[in-house]
């Protein structure tokens, strides 16, 4: 954390230092949440979105790596953002990402196997995540570590919420169950209730992300393109 | 008429602005230019002077769709009565089938002329437009290519499904990409296959008595897609109450007649022709797109015919035309003036790959007994692409005539 501090005070000559939650560091944990969210209004990371949101369990565990990856990457990228050449610097995220994805796929086979399992290829390809690579290109690169890091979890909260709100969809209409825990009544199956097996379908995750955009812009008509 | 118009002026001050329900004016507007045609003209641009309107044209689908209603609830308690063992005869008990079989299929239309209606009119009261017709024939479709066994709770998801996803949020009817009747086919399909496929859900059970012995209630399509390799389908088909039908003529006589276990309007190739006869002669349904249709299946029947590798491929053409919902999605599904191809070449092109696809599917893929549907489905969305280089070709071979000239 040294250099932080030295940066700090390098930058404190030219402008007053900021509080650590000014009003801006505010909007970047807030933002992605609804106003610019990397799935519902960048459209990125949709794929691992649609493939990884059977269960509510695998999107837990899906956001909460992204969180780490991302928390760790912006952080590296924004302390040696001055020292990387940047005609590599794809080269350079790309190295920091991948080495962070291997700490949590190891860390991920050694205490949830089973999810690691599911998750399968998934886990290996947050590194192709854009998310993550547009983050670091986008933001890291330019800002200082405290804002970046401020970024990273506000962006992997947007990621996560709208994971877990399309898991929580599929799951509970597709399986009947939450977490793993059986919500809907023998006595619904009894009367004819059935699992849709079309929500365990990618397809249907599409749909469903297509409705929380739907309702999102309801909401939040300043996202509405003139057209 | 004048009672009903009576009526419509009597409610009128109510909707108008400043009335109690004012909100719902485009709900009361429905009505009326449902029941009368509406007094306002065009004032600008060019228009047609016909005295057939959207209302109309979607009632002629709807009056063309009746035969093949009938003759489905007529065929469902002929079904239930071959698998019971009683009244088998054809001519025997009509009035009983007929009342067996309305129970059981009147509910299915109501479900989904209320559910689907409920949400245009929803749809149409919030976003202050008019309600879009659509939706008269697509709550006659719906009822018709679903087993008479469907759970109606699962009519009820399926028909908000296609009216929501498959239409409005396109922008409501005219806009849609597919078929809305076809997609609440396809969800119930991917949903809950366990009560759109299979052997189990085409013949009426009374409740209790499900399962009885040594009775099977398989579709044509499944008998054909199982009969070994090298035997002759047609002479080995059976019907619901496991009495074979003897030769390939019979099979193909019940097949055209529709007496067989199927989907509720899709079994009779008769009732399915006399629509088309209406659709045709009133210039509704494209006379270009069945034909074009019936050509493609049959080439690729032909073609797997040649082919023969195994039953299946070699059930006889007509046969093969005349077994699942070919015919149906022929007359009423492919033929959907929104999601269709528009231009005239295009309709032929758009025609034969559906039924040329709708053939293959079924029988390269027998997870898919319905190929017509997913080829109906998947001509839809090419529509467009098709219409974009039919009219891109014309413009060119225009500009090559032009410079020849110059």
């Amino acid at each position: 954390m040294s250099t932080e501090v030295k940066e700090a005070a390098a930058v404190a000559v030219k402008e007053p230092s900021e509080p650590l939650f000014s009003k801006k560091n505010k909007k970047l944990l807030t933002d992605p949440l609804n106003d610019s969210n990397p799935i519902t209004v960048q459209v990125l990371g949709i794929c691992s979105a649609l493939a990884i949101t059977v269960q509510v369990k695998q999107a837990v565990v899906m956001s909460l790596s992204v969180l780490a990856v991302m928390i760790g990457g912006n952080l590296i990228i924004s302390l040696i953002r001055n020292i990387i050449p940047s005609r590599i610097r794809i080269i350079v995220q790309l190295v920091v990402v991948a080495s962070l994805v291997i700490l949590v796929d190891q860390v991920l086979k050694a205490y949830v196997y089973d999810v690691s399992k599911a998750l399968s290829v998934f886990v290996g390809l947050i590194i192709t995540n854009c998310i993550i690579m547009g983050r670091l290109e986008a933001f890291a690169l330019a800002n200082k570590p405290w804002p970046s890091i401020l970024d990273a979890i506000g962006n992997a909260a947007g990621y996560a919420w709208i994971l877990i709100a399309v898991a929580v969809v599929r799951e509970l209409f597709g399986s009947g169950t939450l977490m793993g825990y059986k919500l809907i009544p023998d006595a619904a199956f009894e009367m004819g209730y059935m699992n849709n097996n079309m929500m365990i379908l990618p397809p249907m995750a599409l749909i469903t992300v297509g409705i929380i955009i739907w309702i999102q812009r309801s909401k939040n008509t300043a996202l509405i393109e003139e057209n | 008429m004048q009672f009903l118009r009576n009526i419509f002026d009597n409610l009128r001050p109510n909707f108008e602005e400043g009335g109690k329900f004012e909100k719902y004016y485009k709900g009361f507007e429905a009505m009326e230019t449902f029941a009368f045609t509406p007094g306002h003209t065009s004032h600008k641009g060019a228009h047609i002077r016909d005295a057939i309107d959207l209302k109309r044209t979607m009632f002629l689908v709807v009056i063309a769709m009746v035969p093949a209603l009938l003759f489905g609830m007529w065929n469902t308690g002929h079904q239930y009565y071959l698998s019971i063992g009683e009244l088998t005869g054809l001519g025997e008990g009509l009035i009983d089938k007929l009342i067996f079989g309305a129970i059981r299929v009147l509910p299915i239309v109501v479900v989904s002329y209320a559910v689907g209606l409920g949400i245009e009119f929803a749809i149409a009261i919030k976003n202050n437009h008019s309600v879009n017709e659509g939706y008269l024939v697509s709550g006659m479709l719906i009822p018709l290519v679903l087993p008479s066994e469907i759970p109606l709770w699962m009519v009820a998801v399926a028909t908000a499904f296609a009216v929501v996803i498959g239409k409005e949020v396109f922008g409501g009817t005219g806009m849609n990409i597919l078929n809305p009747a076809l997609t609440a086919r396809a969800f119930l399909f991917f949903a809950y296959p366990t009560k759109m496929s299979g052997n189990a859900v085409w013949i009426p059970q009374e409740s209790g008595m499900a399962g009885v012995d040594g009775y099977t209630g398989e579709t044509l399509l499944s008998q054909a897609y199982n009969a070994p390799t090298g035997t002759e389908f047609g002479t080995l088909a059976y019907d619901a109450a496991g009495q074979q039908y003897g030769s390939l003529a019979d099979t193909m006589w019940a097949s055209f007649w529709g007496w067989i276990p199927g989907s509720i309007g899709e079994t009779s190739v008769f009732a399915i022709l006399l629509g088309a006869a209406i659709l045709i002669f009133t210039g509704i349904g494209s006379w270009r797109i069945m034909l074009s249709f019936l050509v493609g299946g049959l080439t690729m029947s032909l073609i797997f015919n040649a082919w023969g590798a195994n039953s299946f491929m070699s059930v006889h053409p007509l046969q093969q035309l005349m077994m699942g919902s070919f015919m149906f999605g022929m007359v009423f599904m492919a033929t959907d003036p929104v999601s269709a191809a528009q231009t005239t070449m295009g309709k032929w092109i758009y025609g034969f790959l559906a039924g040329f696809l709708g053939i293959m599917i079924r029988v390269f893929n027998p997870a898919y007994p319905e190929g017509i549907m997913m080829a109906i489905l998947f001509m839809n969305v090419m529509a467009p692409l098709i219409d974009h280089y039919v009219v891109e070709a014309n413009i060119n071979r225009r500009l090559k005539r032009a410079k020849v000239a110059a």
